[in-house]
C-alpha cells in the first residue's frame, strides 16, 4: 500500500475542509471493508485518509414519527437491531440481513454501502471503471461479463452497482444527506446514483470535497414494503438481482407503486414501466408477473448473463407479492 | 500503512490469527475488537487506537486451552486449520453473547468464515458441544 497522511476529524466541517477537489486525492474512511481493499490492490492511492469514524453527529439510527433517520455511519448491525426498522421498513430490513457476514455487518456502515466501488473484475484488477485495454477497446462486451449489466450499459459503463441497501432507499422515496463546504444538501435517493464516463468520475452525484451524513426515509404512511434478493452463495457474496418494491394500497388495488432494482445495471434501477403496469390492479400472481415482464421489457443481456434476465423478473415478481402480502 | 492485522502478526508476533484473501472474504484473520468479531485485514491499525483487541491467542488461560478449543480438537473440526482461528473466534463470541445458541444461530455466526476442508459439519457439531457441556474436562483431553 502507497503511503497516506491519516487524519481523525471529530466534526464533519473538520473532515470536509480535509477532502480534496479531486476525486482519489484524499479518500473518506468508514467502516474500511471496501477501501482497504482498494488501497491495497493500489486501485486507489490517496495521499490523505480522512477517518469519518470519529465523527459522532454521523452515527446513530433513529425512528420517529416524521420517519426513519439512518445516521451515515450507522453499522449494518446498528440498521439490523432497530426493531422500528424490522416492522416499518421490512424492505430495508431484507435488504440489510442479505449481508450475511457478521464480520461485514459489524464494520460495513450505510454512507460507505451507498458509496463502495463497483466489484466488476475488470474494473479491481486495474482497467478502470469502463474495463478498457491499452487501445481502447471495452473488454466487458465480449469478455467474462457473467455477473455484470444487463440494463443501462448504452453508456459504456458495464459494471453493476453493488448496493443492497439503494434500490430499497429508492423504493421508499428516501433522501441522502450530503455535507461540503457550501453546507448542507438532500439528493433523492433515486437521482443519488449516476453512470460514470471515465476513471475521473464516480458511481455518485457527490463532489470530490463533499460526503454523506444521513439518509432520511419518510414515514411509511401505510407503504406496503419488500426486498427480495436472488443469491448464487448465502454468505460473503453479493446479489445476482434484486428487487424492493413500495406499494400503496387503495382497497384491494395498487394505488402507487414504486420498483428498483439492485446488481442489474450501472446504477440502482427504477423501473417505471413495471410501477405504470402495477398502479389500479390488484396484486395477484399473474399482475406481480406482468409487472416483471415489463421491468425487464428494455433489457439487453451480454454474451454471457442472459440468465440475470429471469433471476431480475423473478425477483421483481417475489418482491411485489412479499410487500402486497 | 499497517493493517491491524499486520500489527498482530509482525509487530505484536501473534500469528495465530491468519491472512487469507485479505479483502473480508474469508474470514482466517478474525479477532474481537471491543466485543465483536471483524476481519482485521480490513482495519487500518490506527482505527483501533485505545479499543481492546482479542486474538486466538486470548482464548486459552494459564496454558490451558479454552472448552472452545478442547471441543475443536475433540471433534475434529480442524483440518489444514487456516480457518481455525478465526472460526474460533467467531464462535467464541457467539458463545460469549448466547451460550446455548441453536444450530441456525450457529450458522448465523461463522457465515463470514469460509472452510476449504471440514464440510462445516464437525464444526457446527464442536461448538454446539461446548453449549451442551458436552466435552471432556481438560486433564482428560489429549
Ligand atoms: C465479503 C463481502 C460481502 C459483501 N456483500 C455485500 C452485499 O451483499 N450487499 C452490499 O450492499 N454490500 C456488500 N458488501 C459490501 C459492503 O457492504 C461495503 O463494503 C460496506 O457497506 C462499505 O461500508 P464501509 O463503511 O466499510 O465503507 P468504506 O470501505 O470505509 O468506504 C467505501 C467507499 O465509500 C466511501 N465512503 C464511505 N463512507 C462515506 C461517506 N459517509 N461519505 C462519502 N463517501 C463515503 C469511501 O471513501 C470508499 O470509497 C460486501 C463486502 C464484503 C467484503
Ligand atoms: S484475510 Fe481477512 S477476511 Fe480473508
Ligand atoms: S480446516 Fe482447512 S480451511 Fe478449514
Amino acid at each position: 500500500m502507497q503511503k497516506f497522511e491519516y487524519v481523525s476529524p471529530t466534526t464533519k466541517e473538520q473532515a470536509v475542509a480535509l477532502l480534496g477537489e479531486n476525486w482519489g486525492d484524499v479518500e473518506v474512511l468508514a467502516g474500511g471493508t471496501d477501501l482497504l481493499s482498494l488501497m491495497k490492490d493500489y486501485i486507489t492511492t490517496p495521499r490523505r485518509v480522512v477517518n469519518l469514524k470519529g465523527i459522532a453527529a454521523l452515527s446513530g439510527v433513529r425512528y420517529s414519527a416524521s420517519g426513519l433517520r439512518l445516521g451515515a455511519l450507522a453499522t449494518f448491525d446498528d440498521v439490523l437491531s432497530n426493531t422500528a426498522v424490522r416492522r416499518n421498513y421490512p424492505a430495508i430490513w431484507a435488504a440489510v440481513e442479505g449481508v450475511t457476514s457478521p464480520q461485514i455487518r459489524a464494520m460495513g456502515t450505510v454512507g460507505g454501502d451507498l458509496c463502495q466501488r463497483p466489484r466488476c473484475w475488470y474494473y479491481r484488477a486495474g482497467y478502470g471503471l469502463l474495463a478498457k485495454d491499452e487501445t481502447g477497446h471495452a473488454l466487458v462486451p465480449d469478455g467474462d461479463n457473467r455477473y455484470h449489466a444487463i440494463l443501462g450499459h448504452n453508456s459504456g459503463a458495464y459494471f453493476v452497482n453493488p448496493s443492497s441497501l439503494a434500490p430499497a432507499l429508492i423504493a421508499l422515496a428516501a433522501k441522502i444527506g450530503v455535507y461540503g463546504p457550501k453546507g448542507a444538501r438532500q439528493v433523492d435517493a433515486a437521482e443519488f446514483f449516476r453512470a460514470p464516463g471515465g476513471d475521473g468520475e464516480r458511481e455518485y452525484q457527490l463532489s470530490p470535497n463533499e460526503i454523506v451524513t444521513e439518509v432520511l426515509v419518510p414515514a411509511p404512511g401505510g407503504m406496503k414494503n419488500a426486498t427480495y434478493e436472488v443469491r448464487q452463495r448465502e454468505a460473503l457474496d453479493w446479489p445476482l438481482a434484486s428487487a424492493s418494491v413500495a406499494l400503496k394500497l387503495t382497497g384491494r388495488n395498487v394505488g402507487a407503486a414504486r420498483i428498483a432494482l439492485g446488481h442489474v445495471a450501472p446504477v440502482p434501477w427504477r423501473a417505471g414501466a413495471a410501477e405504470s403496469a402495477l398502479v389500479g390492479k390488484a396484486v395477484t400472481e399473474q399482475t406481480a408477473a406482468a409487472a416483471a415482464e415489463a421491468a425487464l421489457a428494455d433489457a439487453k443481456p451480454l454474451s454471457r448473463n442472459a440468465y440475470k434476465v429471469q433471476l431480475a423478473r423473478v425477483a421483481v415478481k417475489r418482491a411485489i407479492l412479499a410487500a402486497a402480502g | 500503512m499497517k493493517r491491524l492485522l499486520d500489527v498482530l502478526r509482525e509487530d505484536c508476533r501473534l500469528t495465530g490469527t491468519k491472512e487469507g484473501c485479505g479483502e473480508g472474504e474469508c474470514g482466517a484473520c478474525s479477532v474481537i475488537v471491543d466485543g465483536e468479531v471483524v476481519n482485521s485485514c480490513l482495519i487500518p491499525v490506527c482505527q483501533v487506537e485505545g479499543s481492546s483487541v482479542t486474538t486466538v491467542e486470548g482464548l486459552a488461560l494459564n496454558d490451558q486451552l479454552s472448552p472452545l478449543q478442547r471441543a475443536f480438537l475433540e471433534y475434529g473440526a480442524a483440518q489444514c486449520g487456516i480457518c481455525t482461528p478465526g472460526m474460533l473466534m467467531s464462535a467464541h463470541a457467539l458463545l460469549l453473547r448466547r451460550p446455548h445458541p441453536i444450530r441456525n444461530q450457529i450458522l448465523e455466526a461463522i457465515a463470514g468464515n469460509l472452510c476449504r476442508c471440514t464440510g462445516y459439519t464437525k464444526i457446527l457439531d464442536a461448538i454446539a458441544a461446548v453449549s451442551s457441556g458436552n466435552i471432556n474436562k481438560p486433564d482428560q483431553s489429549e
